[in-house]
């Protein structure tokens, strides 16, 4: 790897600082939606290196979230605390056996769903472009369906809750900052060159002999371990879940997040995060009763996402590339410095 | 199963296959001149059942005039999508026409949630859809034998219009190659916006047929549909009508045997077209009746 930079070093500096300092800043409300903010960069850091970076456009992180929450949910939650939600089905013996520390629960989320998409490559990447997207929208779906219908492992459509909340902060934003760290170094790798260069011209990139469809997996599996461990400290967080949580609209706000903060920018997904997440929470006022100019009107439970979904369209027609576009925060340091 | 049972649910899965039809060929269309997967297009079907709700309950219409208005909402909201967020974005690269798409997709949803609220609405359709016809042994409601009649006069109007009109040719040289044909002086603009109009239509209607059939309506009732709708239209060969409305009714049928024949797998009948399509889409990439585009890329 190459040497750190000033401007490398600083960042990573603040950002430490910042998450350690925070719980003397920040009252609870403030804690939860910036645990909120770190989970959701995992999850888009993720996202955006098998979307962003390397050009495929998947739609499933919705199926991988799912696998590490319910994983992460089962290890954590105990024997008897199982027989007592368990309400349509006793839990399967493997699911009762299941039980584990948070490190090995989170890690063992993030294989599995690593695993998963290991073998959903294999046809997946047989498509390109928009079969793609309709084929791993499938898959997201499926997960979904899935879930809804296996009682016995994840308690169908009533989901699990009481799941012991043992993180905080500073398992959050750790975790943020260790997948952020990792995506980067893997975007400046061998492999990160490849799978841009799969991005730009998958034509080009298999006739200089890269292995696009092995390039390929490598990022959907990086992506998929960190979309399970993300899902999993998702569970935690929210301490209930059900299949409600994965449905299209999880992978739909990420969506937004990578491609107003800049598909394929590390920075512009972080800046996107904290838009979109933060922005959602300030957005609230928009479902409760409103005040136009004197006037009072009825709440309107929804508005908020009208709103959202307006943003996404004009961002698109107006700032194609995003904020960031594909740059880092570091290559404006650089060209400042010249 | 006997033969009584068989006929019976052949009979419904031909009408639930029309439902499926009529939305495939508005997905098939549209990505067959723009590229471009319409994640919209059931959100209209849904505009237009919600279009009839509205035009019945509150303003009071008959069917038949809540039908002609759900059909004018729907064309109008089609017009308009292709308008606002397609139009500016014909040179653009690929993906980003999709992410609006799907932006558009959630805007439809919500805006009518604000609008009607967050709760289930129950459409009440005319009496007449509610007696039960005894043919032989089997029962069946008027319903079943309305849709597939509607959808193969529906379906024998539009391939007149594609075979024999001014506009049917020009739609399909689109298709052919955009470029090229709208130098040669075609209005593609407007061609595009016919391809909409038709297809919003069409979705219109299988809207109305939905509500009949399955009278809760919600704002969100246009993603599992339009999604298996879709994965009908890829199974029958992209940018081929006649195989969107194959793909319709293999998986119409498929879907209602399914459940037929393992009951105690019937939460997973909603996952099958997407295992059809994956397969298909394995062993043959442009399905059944698939055009040969060239490989699909942003």
């Amino acid at each position: 790897m190459e040497r750190l930079s000033k401007a490398q070093i600083l960042i990573f500096l603040v950002s430490v600082g910042f998450i350690f300092l925070s719980p003397y800043i920040f009252e609870d409300y403030g804690m939860r939606i910036l645990n909120n903010i770190c989970i959701f960069i995992i999850l888009a850091a993720s996202y955006n290196l098998i979307n962003g970076v390397t050009g495929q456009f998947s739609l499933e992180p919705n199926g991988f979230v799912a696998i590490g929450a319910y994983i992460t949910a089962l290890a954590l939650l105990d024997e008897d605390m199982k027989f007592e939600l368990f309400q349509l089905e006793d839990p399967a013996p493997w699911v009762l056996a299941l039980h584990l520390d948070l490190i090995p629960a989170l890690l063992l989320s993030g294989f599995v769903a690593t695993i998963v998409a290991v073998f959903l490559a294999a046809p997946v990447f047989r498509v390109r472009g928009d079969y793609l997207a309709i084929v791993t929208l499938g898959f997201g779906f499926i997960i979904k369906v899935i879930a809804i219908n296996s009682p016995e492992i994840t308690n169908g459509s009533i989901g699990l809750n009481e799941i012991p909340s043992v993180i905080n902060i500073y398992w959050t934003g750790g975790i943020a900052i260790l997948t952020v760290i990792f995506m980067l170094n893997i975007i400046y790798s061998k492999y990160g060159r490849a799978m841009k260069a799969v991005r730009d011209d998958e034509d080009a990139a298999s006739a200089i002999g890269i292995n696009t469809f092995k390039i390929k997996t490598y990022a959907f599996g990086t992506s998929a371990f960190f979309e399970g461990v993300g899902g999993g400290l998702l569970a935690i967080l929210l301490t209930t879940i059900s299949p409600d949580l994965f449905t299209f609209f999880l992978t739909f706000q990420l969506l937004i997040i990578i491609v107003l903060g800049g598909l394929g920018s590390m920075t512009g997904t972080i800046i996107g995060t904290v838009i979109v997440i933060g922005g959602s929470e300030w957005l609230r006022f928009l479902d409760a009763p409103l005040n136009i100019f004197g006037y009072e009107t009825d709440a309107h439970p929804g508005l908020r996402m009208v709103v959202f979904s307006a943003i996404l369209i004009l961002v698109m027609l107006f700032a194609r590339e995003g904020i960031m576009g594909k740059k880092e925060l570091t290559d404006i340091f650089k060209r400042k410095a010249k | 199963m006997d033969f009584i049972t068989f006929f019976q649910q052949l009979i419904n899965g031909i009408s639930l296959g029309s439902m499926y039809a009529l939305i495939a060929i508005g997905y098939t269309m549209v990505y067959g001149v723009l590229r471009l997967i319409n994640f919209a297009h059931a959100d209209i079907m849904m505009v237009g059942a919600f279009a009839a709700f509205f035009a019945m309950d509150s303003i009071g219409f008959s069917l038949a005039f809540a039908v002609l208005f759900a059909i004018i909402i729907s064309v109008l909201t089609g017009i308009a999508t292709d308008r606002i967020a397609y139009k500016p974005l014909r040179q653009a690269p690929r993906i980003s026409l999709l992410i609006t798409a799907i932006g558009v997709s959630f805007f439809l949803e919500n805006i009518v949630n604000v609008t009607f609220g967050g709760t289930p609405k129950s459409f009440q359709a005319p009496d007449f859809f509610e007696q039960i016809i005894k043919i032989g042994g089997t029962t069946l409601t008027p319903t079943v034998i309305i849709v597939p009649l509607i959808t193969m006069l529906l379906l024998a109007v539009l391939l007149y219009i594609l075979f024999k009109t001014k506009y049917g040719i020009a739609i399909r040289a689109l298709a052919f190659d955009i470029k090229t044909v709208s130098l040669m002086g075609v209005d593609s603009n407007k061609i595009i916006m016919i391809v909409f109009i038709i297809g919003s239509a069409l979705a219109a209607v299988s809207g109305i047929f939905w509500a009949i059939s399955y009278p809760i309506l919600t704002p969100y009732m246009g993603v599992m549909i339009g999604l298996k709708a879709f994965a009908a239209a890829v199974l029958g060969g992209i940018g081929s009508v006649s195989g969107a409305v194959l793909g319709g009714f293999i998986l119409g049928f498929t879907e209602v045997v399914f459940v037929a024949i393992l009951p105690e797998y019937g939460g997973y009948k909603d996952a099958i077209a997407f295992i059809f399509l994956i397969l298909v889409l394995l062993f043959k990439p442009t399905g059944i009746m698939g055009i040969n585009f060239e490989k699909s890329r942003f």
